[in-house]
């Protein structure tokens, strides 16, 4: 991994480092050469481990007064609430830390899009990260049910239901799922198994994430490939640590701001009636981070249509490197792809809003011309664009454009204006 | 420093964005300067007090409070009632024990630790009683609602004349805060229906403002704890982030390049 040799000083520290090289592990990770023109939107890197962590250390706590029982969970999360020291604290981290997770992570993923993270010779890293997204969205809903509200109890519902839409053993698997014929004690129990299980695979993709990122080397906003180490580049100690560092506090500012001043915001007020399998809440919505991929769900008549659709929103991702043809990554030198991109934000965030309002009338028309758009982005714009578009030169090294003034970039500035 | 900023404005405005989204309501509440609200917000006490009073003489006939001890009533953040006022307000209660050594159920005076005593055995009872129609516990009732606060203090007052037109079953009133108009529950509160021991003037609005001022302490009871160390943790949190970055602009002076 490293590139160079390295040794311990001590002589301790050789006899371990001969037997488990601990030593020569910390060493890479400290000096691993980090391009030094890292812009803010790679702090999030940094920022997700510190949420995974959080939510881990919150959740082992809840874990020790949360009782998973049908009749007695929402009663454990009260119990929470008023009894455990401090454990009103403790519940609302855990609570908007999830939803701290998805914002982190929408930046982290929306980074990657705009920059061209995922290709080569990245594309690992990129599906690593997709399996850990969609673990993540498990995990989150799974956690939703655990409080055994209103909408824990109705979302399980709607969600669970969605297989069986699968041809012939589709009732089946939902029975099975169940363990029984509707939502219900045993499915709490499972759900809060798999609750706990999941922050640990999670925990351990994240190492392969890691572990094939320090393989090519961080890309970076010009995205050229940096010689390393090289001028172009920083040891990751001390420079990136002090710049996630503050990063991550900005972070934590907002994450307080929900916490201490806005916990419920975030959630939904039937959650806060205990469930109850006679009423059927007006509106069942999911959390708002699942709020896009809701909609792609429901702008589809067909069920088992609209789940595979909504299944694949989640997984052409993972094929995107292939998707896209564009041998230049960064969008800076692609001004036809850097339009197209905002496009795709944009239908994404009016996905998430119609994915809140009912499935009726215009939002249900909107609904379905964002969802056509959003695979229209990358089955057909993005496999054209990389064979027709007319990229910016590159320039030669990261240094150019960071010291600025280089011809190349002046060229750059001027080809883009001409373009638009 | 730049572009700092801009990452930042964008997590705000998302964040506001995807709140507006969730927390949309069509209905105006009627609107009233809540002490508990904001950075230093704190509850009442003398609004508490009151408000445990109208709870209990008006609400608690049909309402349960299942999750509230009578401990509670004397604890920090909440009404503060003395030790001495919550036991006897706890003894003034019948609770049901047991079993005793001779295996039966008898009755004695609440403690402390008891929970609030239930008007009903349970939610059939409770059903049967209110013409089918369960009254929700309150523990928590202010944050399972839309509108929280502002609703609960709308609904109690939003008792008017159904507009014509409109039919009402047997017992069913028209309230114009009320989901569909329609609620089972009577106009709960009229002037004076309590004597406030205080002295202050029992109008429905003043009992409104503090029956819900109590609720909100009954689901949020952290709720001043909360405000209190949210402040210290934000200013913490920006005194050091301020340390950070300049430490991160010193050890990014070694290099050439911008932060």
């Amino acid at each position: 991994m490293s590139d160079h040799e390295y040794t311990p000083k001590s002589k301790a520290g050789k006899w371990f480092n001969d037997r488990l090289p601990l030593l020569t592990l910390a060493n890479h990770l400290t000096d691993y050469p980090t391009p030094k023109n890292l812009n803010y939107w790679w702090t999030f890197g940094g920022i997700l481990t510190f949420c995974l962590i959080t939510q881990i250390v919150t959740g082992l706590v809840l874990a020790m007064h949360y009782i998973a029982h049908a009749d007695m969970a929402f009663e454990s999360v009260e119990h929470i609430m008023r009894d455990v020291n401090y454990g009103w604290l403790i519940r609302y981290i855990h609570a908007n830390g999830a939803s701290m997770f998805f914002l982190a992570v929408y930046i982290h993923i929306f980074r990657s899009l705009f920059y061209g993270s995922y290709k080569s010779p990245r594309e690992i890293i990129w599906i690593i990260g997709i399996i850990i997204y969609l673990l993540m969205m498990a995990a989150a809903f799974m956690g939703y049910v655990l409080p055994w509200g209103q909408m824990s109890f109705w979302g399980a519902t709607v969600i669970t239901n969605l297989f069986s839409a699968i041809p012939f053993v589709g009732e089946g698997v939902v029975t099975w799922l169940w363990g029984g014929y509707s939502v219900d004690n045993p499915t709490l129990t499972r759900f809060f198994t798999l609750h706990y299980l999941i922050p640990f695979l999670i925990l351990g993709l994240v190492v392969l994430h890691i572990w094939a990122l320090h393989v090519p080397g961080n890309n970076n906003p010009v995205g050229i490939d940096v010689k390393k180490p090289s001028k172009d580049t920083v040891p990751f100690h001390p420079y990136i640590v002090i710049k996630d560092g503050f990063a991550l506090l900005m972070f934590m500012i907002v994450f307080a701001f929900f916490v201490f001043y806005a916990p419920n915001i975030l959630g939904h007020a039937d959650n806060y009636i205990e469930a109850n399998p006679l009423v059927t809440p007006a509106h069942i919505v999911p959390e708002w981070y699942l709020l896009p991929f809701y909609a792609i769900l429901r702008s589809v008549p067909d069920k088992l249509l609209g789940v595979v659709a909504m299944l694949s929103a989640i997984l052409i991702l993972a094929v995107l490197p292939w998707l896209d043809t564009s041998k230049i990554r960064s969008a800076v030198f692609r001004p036809l792809y850097k339009q197209f991109y905002w496009i795709l934000v944009a239908d994404v965030l009016i996905l998430g809003y119609v994915g809140a309002m009912p499935a009726e009338g215009l939002y249900l028309l909107i609904a379905r011309v964002a969802t056509a758009y959003y695979f229209l982005h990358f089955l057909v714009i993005l496999p054209v664009l990389g064979l027709k578009e007319r990229t910016i030169p590159l320039p030669l090294s990261i240094t150019e454009p960071v010291l600025g003034g280089s011809p190349n970039i002046a060229m750059a500035k001027k080809n883009e204006s001409k373009i638009e | 420093m730049k572009n700092i900023l801009k990452l930042f404005s964008v997590i705000i405005l998302f964040s506001v964005s995807s709140v507006n989204v969730i927390s949309a309501e069509k209905v105006e509440f009627l609107k009233t300067d809540w002490t508990f609200k904001g950075l230093f917000g704190k509850f009442d006490r003398a609004s508490l007090q009151r408000g445990y009073q109208v709870y209990t003489e008006v609400c608690a006939a049909c309402h349960s409070m299942k999750y509230l001890s009578y401990r509670n009533l004397s604890e920090k953040g909440g009404p503060e009632f003395s030790v001495a006022q919550a036991k006897a307000i706890a003894a003034s209660f019948e609770v049901t024990d047991g079993p005793n050594a001779d295996g039966e159920m008898f009755q004695r005076p609440g403690k402390l630790s008891d929970k609030f005593v239930m008007p009903y055995e349970n939610v059939k009872a409770a059903e049967a009683a209110n013409g089918g129609a369960y009254p929700p516990d309150m523990s928590v009732l202010v944050k399972a609602r839309g509108g929280g606060v502002d609703y609960i203090y709308s609904l109690l007052q939003g008792y008017e004349e159904a507009p014509s037109g409109m039919i009402l079953d047997d017992g069913v009133h028209y309230n114009k805060y009320m989901y569909g108009n329609k609620i089972k529950m009577s106009a709960p509160l009229s002037d004076g229906i309590i004597e406030y021991s205080d002295g202050t003037k029992a109008s429905v609005e003043q009992m409104s403002k503090d029956v819900t001022t109590f609720l909100m302490w009954a689901a949020e009871p952290s709720l001043e704890a909360r405000h209190q160390m949210g402040f210290k943790a934000i200013v913490y949190l920006i005194i050091l982030t301020v340390l950070v970055y300049f430490s991160m602009k010193r050890i990014w002076s070694r290099v050439k390049s911008e932060v």
